[in-house]
């Protein structure tokens, strides 16, 4: 057995996303991200004295749309806390959050493992609370510098159940969060600019052991790649602490990517007294069933529904669906460009545009998309102009080969694949007689190798294709072409 | 008549009627103030420029045809309101080079009405304290007897009103800091319901116990800049959005029937003979007017001190952790390092009784402790509310001594917290329930003012102010200024 | 309820206050003095009392729309900072 055979580990992730309002959630100022230094931190953010929060409706329907999409209780009354610590960052000294009563609870959200296997993973609350600003360092000698542009960004922290069983199952749980929020339009998910964060949970405990271990938590894990890291790395050393006679200290740790480890955070070590009360500024937060009942009006068809649909309806795999659901607007492309295919004769022939549009979507045109660095929704090439290349596949216009060129050609230019056809002259020959024409010369300049092949040289039929398909520049039909080629090879 | 003893309907009417432009009231106000202030250390700030300016502002528009009711009308702000430009200390060392760069709702509604303020009102620092002995900038003398205290926190507003200095001023209370005051300098305040007054600006002790009102000789006066003060407020969640009634029309409601409740637990144990013979005759008096007079008991309200005393301090260990020395404020020299600068700035900023405070609440609510001291007495204030709830269900309005007895000594307390936070018994209850309340002036013990207490049930402004009108109307204790101010 | 000076300095720590040697003497006798003076609460029956933390009892957040309506005055609102560089508020070094 080897070491870590004998230990679970147990994770439990808290992530903040910040969530997708025009202006804060206490304050008129506006959250976009990147502005210079403190420009859009208003009287409010600052914790100038005398002002007061008021709080943004937006937020809270946000709030609830998460608690739906989760199956999750909607509070009709939540209260907003005071959580009391000092930090630079911090204006107030204190930072207004949930802490008895959060606005969602009680939820949870289908995670497929590696094997396929389904396995639920509960989701204890979500509550709102306010962004901190952020203290830089870069070019100061024994300073910091205080920059509040982010002070009072609405967040939802969403709490799950230590549910997590290992470093791939918290990544798959955070990405399915990630793929519902942007699903929701309630957070924008850019997890390098910090709108999407994630705090790990970390312990382990022998197998059978009825008790969790002391857990540490992780902060500061700015990427999916770097939470897996994290956790793996923490979950070892906290076995090593162990099987070396040691305690685990519950603390905070903070990942330092550059150098692949946790390390202890003294800072936050001492305030952790927090001493919630309710904050006397804000009153109970009152959520009637109408509300509830008009966000869930406002409810998307979520990524589970959409890929079980596109599995049903479209004939696709899970993992095909799985893939194009990863993200709303790569499912919502898929479904455009299918539209847009002319409609097929039957079920059969539907399948199969389906199938192609999937394969179109998550090979060439990802790829594409990846390497210019782009979002789907800036695609060069739109739905519809990827549906007009599909169907010139699907009516036998081009080659799938011929296809790739000229979906280049498309992707660097704006044209349709129809300009791009006949500007090239890449429309596929079906005419038997010029196939049959090219078949010819082929077989006149190649006496040897015919010689050969109706000796019995069967692998020389490649050669012939190689060759005729050469000599029609790539746009004979390929079926038509082996058709008439085997006839004619065979001799008269 | 003179000009500083004239009523604000009366200065209203006068500046209507072109006696005087408001240039020349602003200015006799503040020969007044430079007259009188540095006996009384009323003011920590005076804005005679701004004022002057404000005055021939007003001026101008009541030439243009655009006058208010009080357009013109003089008066000086607490200095825990924010004002645009102009320091906005809280009487603390921790807010001396502080400028405020925007106005409290309370000033800018009073501004647009054409109020003009003069300056800024002395205060116990940060609002914590019954005698203006907490305040940075020292304390104020009492105009009846300048070796005693003006009370507190407002005691630079009610000084400031008692020696005419100004003809108005306002207040905030949050335990009693605009009735006890009132009541230890002869005039009138009043706490309104909390929500009625926007605290936008109005720099926070505990949330949700302050509440802004106004100081005056009389409750007419109260009446006049109440209404322009009050109403809703987008910016202060804690707002109440609700229609403001002509308070100065409402005066004229006859008493006849009124059903006035004397608070049994609050006219015995504790109250000084002096004050207490007061308080009864001004209950015959209200009887003669043809009020019903009947006796209500609130059996917790006696605890509504030690309630305060853990739910006052938790909301401002927290509402003051915002004073850290980065981003305003004090800030301590040479910071070692960031808890150096955090801790040195707040203690060198910080006076005695705010630390104490802050410690007090840090303690109630910190781990362990909280469910014992910030969840039991939140438990108590809901007792003592329903208690209230009960009495007004028999009474309209309940009667009180505003204060245990009349103005104390400068130092005659401030060895023992307990005791000066007892001088505020009869007016916590009225701020742990959000009730409004008003201290008039009922008479004297010996040469020292003493104040009556009336409270009220939610949004009984209108009430109030008319019952302590008709009290007025019979009574003259509200007309008296200490000789030297005549 | 009697409060030690550790007892303080732990308070005074949290609270982030510096009090000296000889006024944590000061402090714990008046902090003790408050403490068992507000302790007569614990002797009032409260176990079926819902706690009070708000005098509005019934009223509900009222809730803004998303609007943005500040706009930047970082050189107003920084004129009252001790120390401000390149639009930062500057303070000693931060240790994570």
């Amino acid at each position: 057995m080897t070491q870590e055979a004998k230990w679970e580990v147990v994770i439990g992730l808290e992530i903040h996303a910040q969530l997708a309002t025009r202006s804060k959630i206490f304050s008129g100022s506006p959250t976009a991200y990147g502005a210079e230094p403190n420009t859009q931190a208003d009287l409010v953010d600052l914790g100038y004295p005398g002002v007061l929060p008021v709080l943004n409706a937006e937020a809270v329907r946000m709030a609830v749309k998460f608690g739906l999409a989760t199956g999750s209780k909607v509070a009709a009354r939540s209260v907003f806390a005071r959580k009391n610590y000092f930090y630079p960052d911090l204006p107030k000294g204190y930072q207004i959050s949930q802490y008895e009563r959060p606005i969602v609870e009680d939820g949870s959200l289908e995670i497929v493992l590696d094997d396929g296997a389904r396995k639920t993973i509960g989701i204890t609350r979500a509550h709102l609370e306010e962004d901190a600003g952020k203290s830089l360092h870069e070019g100061m000698v024994g300073a910091s510098g205080i920059d509040l542009n982010r002070a009072g960004t609405p967040l939802l922290e969403i709490v799950s159940e230590p549910d997590l069983r290992s470093a791939k199952e918290a990544i798959a749980y955070l990405k399915k969060i990630h793929t519902l929020v942007r699903y929701l339009e309630i957070c924008d998910g850019n997890m390098q600019e910090g709108s999407f964060r994630c705090d790990a949970n970390v312990s382990v405990r022998r197998f059978g052991d009825p008790k969790f271990g002391t857990r540490c938590e992780i902060k500061n894990v700015n990427s999916f790649r770097f939470v897996e890291k994290a956790i793996n790395y923490e979950v070892a050393r906290q076995i090593d602490v162990i099987e070396g006679g040691g305690k685990i200290v519950q603390e905070t740790r903070l990942y330092d990517s550059a150098k692949d480890e946790t390390r202890s955070m003294r800072s936050k070590e001492e305030a952790n007294d927090y001493r919630y009360f309710p904050d006397p500024d804000l009153l109970p937060v009152l959520i009637e069933p109408a509300f509830v009942a008009a966000v869930r009006a406002t409810l998307p068809e979520l990524p589970d529904e959409k890929s079980a649909r596109l599995q049903s309806a479209c004939g696709l795999s899970e993992y095909d669906a799985g893939v194009l659901c990863s993200s709303r607007e790569l499912a919502d492309y898929y479904e455009a460009t299918l539209a847009a295919m002319p409609a097929a004769a039957d079920a059969a022939a539907q399948k199969a545009n389906a199938k192609l549009a999937a394969n179109w979507v998550m090979g060439d045109l990802s790829a594409a998309l990846n390497k210019d660095n782009l979002d789907v929704t800036a695609a060069p090439i739109g739905a519809s102009r990827l549906a007009g290349l599909l169907a010139r596949i699907v009516d036998a216009t081009i080659s799938g080969k011929i296809a790739k060129e000229v979906f280049e050609v498309m992707w660097a230019g704006g044209q349709t694949a129809d300009e791009v056809i006949d500007a090239r002259g890449l429309r596929q020959i079906t005419d038997t007689g010029a196939i049959e024409k090219a078949i010819a010369q082929v077989m006149a300049a190649s006496p040897g190798q015919l010689a050969e092949y109706r000796a019995g040289k069967d692998k020389l039929f490649g050669y012939f294709v190689g060759q005729a398909m050469k000599a029609t520049q790539g746009k004979a039909n390929p079926a038509a072409l082996n058709e008439i080629l085997r006839k004619m090879l065979a001799g008269p | 008549m003179s000009l500083h003893t004239a009523s604000i309907g009366e200065l209203a009417r006068g500046l209507a009627a072109g006696q005087y432009s408001a240039v020349e009231l602003a200015r006799h106000f503040l020969d007044r103030i430079g007259r009188f202030n540095p006996a009384l250390n009323a003011f920590v700030t005076v804005t005679a420029d701004e004022a002057l300016a404000a005055a021939a502002a007003a001026d101008a528009s009541r030439a243009a045809g655009r006058a208010g009711v009080l357009t013109g009308v003089p008066i000086a702000h607490k200095d825990i309101f924010c004002t645009q430009g102009v320091k906005t200390s809280c009487g603390s060392r921790m807010l001396d080079n502080f400028i405020a760069p925007y106005d409290a709702t309370v000033v800018s509604r009073m501004a647009a009405a054409g109020v003009v303020y003069l300056g800024k009102t002395n205060m116990d620092e940060f609002a914590m304290g019954s005698s203006n002995e907490t305040s940075w900038y020292g304390p104020v003398r009492n105009p009846w007897d300048p070796s005693r205290v003006p009370g507190g926190s407002s005691g630079g507003s009610a000084a400031a009103v008692a020696g005419r200095l100004v003809p108005a001023a306002t207040g905030t209370d949050t335990g009693g800091s605009i009735r006890q005051p009132a009541a230890l300098v002869g005039i009138s305040g009043i706490k309104p319901t909390y929500g009625r007054v926007s605290r936008y600006g109005m720099i926070a002790f505990a949330s949700s116990l302050d509440q802004a009102g106004i100081m005056a000789p009389s409750a007419e006066d109260c009446a006049y800049l109440l209404g322009a003060m009050a109403g809703f407020d987008p910016r202060d969640s804690t707002s109440v959005d609700r229609p403001v009634p002509d308070y100065v029309a409402e005066l004229a409601t006859p008493l006849a029937g009124l059903r006035i409740g004397v608070l049994r637990e609050f006219m015995g144990e504790g109250l000084e003979a002096g004050t207490g013979d007061r308080v009864r005759e001004a209950i015959d008096v209200y009887r003669r007017l043809g009020a019903t007079v009947v006796d209500v008991s609130c059996p917790k309200l006696p605890l509504s001190v030690p309630t305060y005393y853990v739910v006052a301090p938790a909301e401002c260990s927290s509402n003051l952790s915002r004073f850290d020395g980065v981003r305003f404020g004090y800030r301590c020299e040479n910071p070692r390092d960031l808890l150096d600068l955090y801790q040195r700035s707040r203690a060198e900023g910080f006076g005695p009784e705010v630390q104490r405070r802050i410690m007090t609440g840090t303690y109630v609510l910190s781990a362990g402790y909280y469910d014992a001291y910030y969840l039991q007495a939140q438990k108590v204030r809901s007792l003592i509310a329903d208690d209230f709830r009960r009495a007004f269900t028999e009474v309209d309005l309940i009667l009180c001594p505003t204060a245990p007895g009349p103005a104390f000594p400068i130092g005659a307390k401030v060895d023992d917290p307990v005791t000066m936070y007892l001088n505020d018994i009869y007016t916590i209850g009225a701020n742990l329930a959000g009730l409004p309340a008003m201290s008039i002036p009922c008479g004297f013990d010996g040469a020292l003012p003493v104040g009556l207490q009336l409270i009220g049930p939610h949004f009984s402004e209108s009430r109030m102010l008319s019952a302590a009108h008709a009290y007025q109307r019979e009574t003259d204790w509200h007309v008296r200024v200490p000789a030297a101010y005549a | 309820m009697s409060l030690t000076r550790q007892d303080v300095e732990g308070i005074a720590r949290l609270a982030r206050l510096k009090v000296s040697d000889a006024d944590l003497e000061v402090y714990a006798g008046s902090l003790s003095k408050i403490l068992a003076f507000v302790e007569q609460l614990s002797t009032v029956e409260t176990a079926a009392v819902e706690p009070m933390a708000h005098p509005l009892a019934g009223e509900a957040q009222r809730l803004r729309p998303d609007a943005v309506s500040e706009s930047n005055h970082r050189e107003l609102y920084q004129r009252n900072a001790p120390q401000v560089e390149a639009g930062l508020y500057v303070v000693p070094k931060v240790i994570e």
